[in-house]
């Protein structure tokens, strides 16, 4: 009895101490988030899990941006102080992840996720806070949408979709054309609307449509009614761990067609899973490491440096995100929400790694997309360059795309 | 009709695991009426087991050998035998004279063990590994069938047969089969209860973790959650043939695999699991012992 007792008032004065221990960090964050100490940026990413390298790829693509802006001297001679928390590729994990990161932490700008799904879980959160949020390459129209505070890096899911059949359809001079997507992905789904939609309006015909769950690791029934419809390719924009298990099931089931895709199959993985039943498939995606622009090669070889891996697509696009916000911070007024928002949405020309970006009035940036071939032993080959429709600098990236797919939300 | 061909043979190839791993759930439920959850998460060790013996020994990067995979799998084999073995000593045993729902939440409790403390000890990461040399798939005619499939199914019967002989053809499968009547005449008749179950899990766990090694070959992505819905879906094939009948077990694995196959293949992927779990409530209103399982008089 005596010993319970004692191990009681222990507990309660440990009790004590660790809520003053907290008050006390409380305190000192609170400092630093109005003066002269680091400004803090939140990232939410899957560190781990199935789309562990989406999340490794962006952090060390705003690490590498951060430590280099820290070295001149930080922004508004203040240091930037990343944060990382790791949602294991969950929604709900990201969700939770937002919230403690602008409740506790006081980010100044949140930046994430790769996934949509996961974007827009996040979403709601940063606009309540009124905490401007940055996805790197999330590509699902409707994550913007979501409010005026969430802005994104990347071009939007029509654009890609319209990127691929052109590709399909002129340059690889297809006729039929298989999907296979993932419905419970809105990234995927969003894609293949905008692929079939788009691909039948140049004259292609879309002889198949079938469909999977993310997890799923059996496609041999898709693979096999795919097979009897006898296709030229089959447009797959899954993520990388799906599409690589597709490949190697495609490649069993005799189909020796060429898959084509997005950039969820953009990942060193990919090529690990898939293997030589990927060679000679094609994706689009935001960069290609060939690129001999000395702004491309120069962050490549930096990155190489620091990482001592080639950078993705996934890097590149979060080191063009990380450069937009520290870009806004400078010209901002201060570093409140609202101003960092308003000199963000006001982003022209911003001279990032994957082209020349300006924001549009819908938040989304206007800017190219490469496509790219699988070679032999997983290399990637750059194939070529693909402009929004119209001008370069037309106000929204394929206009065209969204009127027959999308029935206005 | 080639088609059809080929949703059945896929199914086969499928069935062929779920039957492998439904045999493990079907011996223990057999000699200790017990529902071991905790079995997919054997069958999930196999795989990842297999992935760190094949880095050693037998990866697709080293050029995989047919020696090298037989290597692999005894070596995984036997140590989820020894697991198997260690799961049934640590955590069932001690609970063997305690009503049955304790122990049906113990089995509950290893597998959410198994499959959290696999996330912290190996992460939550799938990893990829082929321990079998790379072939082209064999065609007939316009049916296809990946080489992997061919050795998944020709494994299975092969061990299959094996239970079979050691089950019904053997003084130890007699033992098992008298325990799984009645344990405690068994007990009196001098056979040694605790040895019998200890080697039907073993023997149970052998089994799930060949089927792990033929899964991750066949989907090759091996995770600390992977064995939560073929466990399921063993389970369901298990119950479907008749808990506690080792033909049953074959039966309704292999009647499961086709009946996702062909959902997949003629109606929508998206069903494919909520067709499994109706088939195994369809299956029970019309025979609730299962397709052969045999319905014991109730002992009042």
């Amino acid at each position: 009895m005596p010993a319970r007792i004692h191990s009681l008032a222990v507990l309660c004065a440990a009790l004590a101490l660790s809520l003053t221990a907290c008050k006390k960090e409380q305190g000192s964050g609170m400092v630093g988030a109005d003066a002269k100490g680091p400004v803090v940026v939140g990232h939410v990413a899957s560190m781990t899990g199935p789309e562990a390298t989406f999340g490794v790829s962006s952090d060390r693509g705003f690490r590498l941006l951060f430590d280099d802006v820290n070295g001149k001297g930080g922004v508004k001679s203040r240091q930037i102080k990343l944060v990382t928390l790791d949602d294991q590729g969950k929604p709900e994990e990201a969700a939770t992840a937002a919230t403690r990161l602008i409740a506790s932490d006081h980010v100044s700008v949140l930046l994430g996720e790769v996934a949509s799904t996961r974007s827009l879980f996040m979403a709601p959160k940063a606009q309540m806070a009124k905490v401007p949020m940055m996805s790197p390459s999330s590509t699902n129209e409707k994550v913007t949408a979501a409010g005026d505070y969430i802005f994104r890096a990347c071009f939007i899911d029509p654009f890609q979709g319209y990127v691929m059949a052109k590709f399909a359809r002129e340059t690889l001079k297809l006729g039929k054309v298989a999907i296979l997507k993932d419905v419970r992905n809105d990234y995927s789904v969003g894609l293949a609307r905008v692929f079939e939609a788009e691909f039948t309006k140049m004259g292609g015909k879309v002889v198949a449509v079938e469909s999977f769950n993310q997890g799923d690791v059996d496609f041999k029934a898709q693979l096999t009614n795919i097979k009897a419809a006898s296709p030229e390719a089959i447009y797959e924009p899954g993520y990388y761990t799906d599409t690589g298990l597709i490949a190697r099931q495609a490649h069993d089931a005799g189909l020796t067609i060429p898959l084509l895709g997005g950039d969820g199959w953009d990942s060193d993985k990919l090529y690990e899973i898939g293997g030589a039943a990927l060679e000679g498939s094609y994706f689009s995606n935001h960069y290609s490491v060939d690129d001999p622009s000395p702004r491309i090669q120069d962050f490549v070889s930096r990155y190489k440096a620091k990482f001592n891996v080639t950078p993705d697509g996934i890097a590149a696009q979060a080191y063009d995100a990380a450069g937009i916000v520290v870009d806004a911070m400078k010209r901002a007024t201060d570093l409140s929400g609202p101003a960092i928002r308003d000199a963000l949405a006001a982003t022209k020309n911003f001279a990032g790694v994957t082209g020349d970006i300006t924001m549009d009035a819908n938040r989304n940036p206007v800017k190219p997309a490469v496509v790219l071939k699988i070679g032999k032993g997983g290399k990637y080959e750059f194939v070529t360059r693909i402009l929004p429709e119209g001008a370069p600098a037309a106000p929204a990236p394929a206009p065209a795309a969204a009127p027959a797919a999308a029935p206005a939300k | 009709m080639v088609e059809f061909l080929q949703h059945v043979v896929n199914g086969l190839s499928l069935g062929a695991i779920y039957a492998l791993i439904a045999l493990g759930y079907t011996m223990v439920y057999g000699v200790l009426k017990l529902i071991n959850f905790a079995h997919g998460d054997v069958f999930m060790l196999g795989g990842i087991f297999g992935f760190y013996a094949s880095a050693k020994w037998s990866s697709e990067a080293k050029d995989p050998t047919f020696l090298g995979a037989i290597l692999v799998s005894l070596v995984v084999m036997a140590l989820c035998g020894l697991i198997g073995f260690a799961i049934e000593r640590i955590a069932y045993r001690p609970l063997r004279g305690a009503p049955r729902i304790n122990s049906l939440i113990t089995a509950i409790g290893v597998s959410f063990f198994l499959e959290y403390g696999g996330q912290v000890v190996f992460g939550p990461t799938p990893n990829y590994f082929g321990i079998l040399p790379r072939r082209e798939a064999l065609t007939l005619g316009g049916l296809s069938v990946g080489y992997v499939d061919v050795i998944t199914l020709a494994v299975s019967l092969l061990l299959m047969v094996v239970l079979q002989r050691v089950v019904f053809h053997s003084r130890i499968g007699l033992a098992m089969r008298a325990v799984s009547w009645n344990a405690q005449t068994a007990s009196l008749m001098g056979i040694n209860v605790d040895f019998i179950i200890s080697f039907t899990f073993v023997l149970g766990s052998v089994l799930a973790a060949a089927a792990g090694l033929l899964y991750a070959s066949k989907y090759p992505s091996v995770h600390p959650l992977m064995g939560l819905m073929p466990g399921l879906k063993a389970f369901v094939a298990a119950v479907l043939g008749g808990i506690g009948s080792v033909p049953g077990a074959m039966l309704g694995g292999l009647l499961l695999g086709l009946a996702e196959q062909l959902v997949a293949g003629y109606w929508s992927s998206s069903w494919r699991d909520a067709v499994a779990f109706a088939l195994l409530i369809l299956i029970l209103l019309v025979k609730p012992s299962g397709l052969l399982g045999r319905s014991d008089a109730e002992k009042v």
